[in-house]
């Protein structure tokens, strides 16, 4: 194909191409490179090895919170610290690693699934980077001013926030920046989406990956700024005398939920859509048939879009809604089920008689499929009122939540490293270490977060450093499987740091199935690629 | 590349473009986050969701005094920020559904300047909190104690007589927070200025 070739040549000139707007001159080298870097591949491997470091940061936060659970009693930590513990591990893996993984992911992805030659402002994507470095430190530091890190829980809720020490401050400074940062991404990638496409590349003929990336920019877009301003009322409640969320002076720390939860619901999407669309691309490779159901995955994305904004309230069916209220947010809630059932339907159809096969990206796949589903349904479970009242605030949200956010968001990003590996580095990874990455995390993550359900159900309440003894054979059970999680974390960091240095030669196709323009690029994927647009039939 | 080049610079003027309008929806919803505010307090002013420092009405309520049944009413003082001393004169009284009744607080800043709180009243078990109806108290306003003043303050209330039968002991507990910086008139004790989640300025 003539833009393959054509990308070739600008590879192969790579250091002596000049091209108008900002290479000027020659590439830095070192770690200048790495600062001053606008090139869309340099910042996604920027982002996806920062958010891996924040991962095992988040990671070594929840051991301390399973060590410390490992039996009844306090062992290791003062309860302060505890809650300092689960709030940072909250914090860090939302806003630390899943979210800038699936912007890594964008950045290197987008551009050459629709055969654009780069993001749209090259230079901003470079500050989105590098604002992140900065925030990761602010919550580092926090740990260590009087007080310690913010212990109020990863939603921040009032009235515990106007209380905490300077350590809530840099909270809030570091979510602001952090959410500057996802705001400039997420317009990058819609402008980058909507103006440069390659000729020929019409909507209905985008891969799945950049439909839901443009939704889920679109998404951070409109709740982003929510959040920017319910933290903004609560360092302003803490200095400046104002009483949004201080009941002293008239304002309702139910109100801060509210704000919350409006940014809150729609986050959880954010975190899930990105990766429908990484599960999407590759079920249809390893089952050899193209996805089922185009167009219904991106209506369903859609409504699944459009739904996640009035259904927040499905977090707050304990602070005392009127019948009608709770009523009318439970049935949304149930409603959202439908297009997530639409997805899973459509994957399991693209499976259905392909012939398949089984490569870690494949099985991480899977895993996701069946796992996922699970937390999609402990979901419907909370969201019929009447259950949640027993169970809001109990180890059931926490065994909820993990099933969607560890076994869906981030096996689909584990499922897309692999797949997209060879591409990224030119070498086939390690199959036998991947394998055993997937097998040993697919246990110990049930070993770790299934007996949650049973502890929830029971009446063990979330965030609690200490508990009753009829608890103590479920959580020991989870405090093996976490550390069991956590260290086959270690088997992925190597297999890609080998991968990275060398390995089988992978050939441009790379998988005998995929399909899309990133395909056609040489592996590893040239620095430059598709300075001259491609044509898409 | 010349080709390569014009193509980017058309795209560039679109580009720009959509990036502006894109960072007026991102301040727009900032101030949407904003705009939240005033839109709940009025929903729960028209709703009547929270009318937790307003007077409760107490003409719907039936006024027959239900002899038969006796609800022990339990006053608990908290302080949070002030220093000041808070206590109940009666500590519990016992009440009959319907039957009007005041109690006495005395509150007192031991400091050497003046300070302005606002108590805040919450009920245990919740469930109570709608049935029980305050006519008059001392946190629909802020309190201003001058320093070394003592002052005695009221609470009437009635109690629901729909009051649900399971519940004979109604916990009233009270928490002063100190009032300062912008919010705080200093001096007055302006009646029900503190309206269900007004925002000040
Ligand atoms: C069928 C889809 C889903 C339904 C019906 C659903 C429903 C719910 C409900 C009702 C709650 C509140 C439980 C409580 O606090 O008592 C909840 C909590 C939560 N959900 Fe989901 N959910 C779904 C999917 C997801 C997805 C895809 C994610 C993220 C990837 C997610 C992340 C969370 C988180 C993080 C919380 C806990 C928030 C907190 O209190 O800290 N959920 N979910
Ligand atoms: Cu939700």
């Amino acid at each position: 194909m003539s833009q393959t070739t054509a990308a070739t040549v600008a590879h192969a000139n790579d250091h002596a191409l000049d091209h108008g707007d900002h290479a000027h001159g020659h590439h830095p080298t070192g770690l200048m490179r790495w600062l001053t870097t606008t090139n869309h591949k340099d910042i996604g491997t920027m982002y996806l090895w920062f958010s891996f470091t924040m991962f095992l940061m988040g990671g070594v936060l929840a051991l301390g919170i399973r060590a410390e659970l490992f039996k009844p009693g306090l062992q290791l930590w003062h309860p302060e610290f505890f809650n300092q513990l689960t709030t940072m591990h909250g914090i860090i893996m939302v806003f630390g690693a899943i979210m800038p993984a699936f912007v890594g992911f964008a950045n290197w992805l987008v551009p050459i699934q629709i055969g654009a030659p780069d993001m749209a402002f090259a230079r901003m994507n470079n500050w989105s980077f590098w604002l992140l470095p900065p925030a990761a430190l602010l919550l580092v530091i926090s740990f260590f001013v009087p007080g310690g890190a913010t212990a109020g829980g990863w939603t921040l809720y009032a009235p515990l926030t106007s209380q905490m020490g300077p350590g809530m401050d840099l909270a809030i400074f570091a979510l602001h920046i952090l959410g500057a940062s996802s705001i400039m991404g997420s317009i990058n990638i819609v402008v980058t989406i909507l103006n440069m496409r390659a000729p020929g590349m019409t909507m209905m003929k985008m891969p799945m990956f950049v439909w839901t990336w443009l939704i889920t920019a679109y998404l951070l877009i409109a709740v982003m700024p929510v959040l920017a301003g319910a933290i903004t009322m609560t360092l302003t409640d803490r200095h400046f005398g104002t009483s949004f969320f201080n009941a002293a002076g008239g304002g309702d720390p139910v109100m801060y939920q509210h704000v919350f939860w409006f940014f809150g619901h729609p986050e959880v999407y954010i975190m899930i859509l990105p990766a429908f669309g990484i599960v999407s691309h590759v079920i249809p490779a390893f089952a050899r048939k193209p996805l089922f159901g185009y167009s219904s995955m991106v209506y369903a994305t859609s409504s699944i879009a459009i739904l996640s904004f009035i259904v927040w309230a499905h977090h707050m069916f304990v602070v005392g809604m009127p019948a009608a209220g709770v009523l009318f947010f439970m049935y949304a809630t149930v409603l959202i089920a439908v297009p997530t059932g639409v997805k899973v339907f459509n994957w399991l159809a693209t499976m259905w008689r392909g012939s398949m096969t089984f490569e870690t990206p494949m099985l991480f796949a899977v895993g996701f499929l069946f796992v996922f589903t699970m937390g999609g349904f402990t979901g419907l479970v909370c969201a019929i009122a009447p259950i949640d009242l027993q169970i809001q605030d109990t180890y059931y949200v926490v065994a909820h939540f993990h099933y969607v956010l560890v076994a869906g968001s981030l096996f689909a990003l584990f499922s897309g490293t692999y797949f997209w590996l060879p591409k990224w580095t030119g070498h086939m990874y390690n199959e036998a270490m991947g394998k055993t990455h997937f097998w040993l995390s697919l246990i110990f993550f049930n070993i770790t977060f299934f007996p949650m359900h049973f502890l929830g159900l029971a009446g063990m309440p979330r965030r609690i450093p200490d508990y009753a003894t009829q608890f103590a054979d479920f959580n020991m059970i989870a405090s093996i499987g976490a550390f069991g999680f956590g260290f086959s974390q270690l088997i992925f960091l190597a297999g890609v740091v080998k991968c990275i240095r060398g390995g089988e030669k992978a050939t441009a196709q790379v998988w005998e199935g995929a399909e899309g323009l990133e395909w056609t690029l040489p592996s590893p994927a040239p620095y430059h690629s598709f300075e001259v647009p491609p044509q898409v039939k | 590349m010349s080709t390569v080049a014009s193509v980017r610079l058309a795209r560039a003027a679109g580009n720009r473009q959509l990036l502006v309008r894109l960072l007026v929806v991102t301040a727009v919803m900032f101030g949407f986050g904003f705009a939240l505010v005033p839109f709940y307090e009025k929903i729960c002013q028209v709703t009547g969701l929270r009318s937790l420092l307003q007077p409760d009405h107490v003409g719907s309520i039936n006024s027959q005094i239900d002899y038969a049944r006796s609800i022990a009413i339990e006053f608990d003082t908290n302080m949070r920020g002030l220093p000041w001393t808070f206590r109940s004169l009666e500590g519990h009284v016992s009440v009959h559904p319907g039957e009007m009744q005041q109690a006495v607080f005395e509150i007192h800043n031991g400091s050497n300047r003046p300070l302005t709180g606002q108590a805040i009243p919450s009920y245990g078990p919740a469930l109570a909190a709608e049935y029980f109806r305050k006519v008059e108290c001392f946190c629909f306003t802020q309190q201003t104690l001058q320093p070394g003043e003592t002052r005695q303050v009221p609470v009437v209330f009635v109690v629901d007589s729909a009051l649900p039968s399971s519940i004979a002991t109604i916990t009233l507990s009270f928490t002063f927070f100190e009032v300062n910086g912008a919010q705080a008139p200093a001096g007055v004790s302006t009646p029900v200025s503190v309206k269900a989640g007004a925002v000040r300025s």
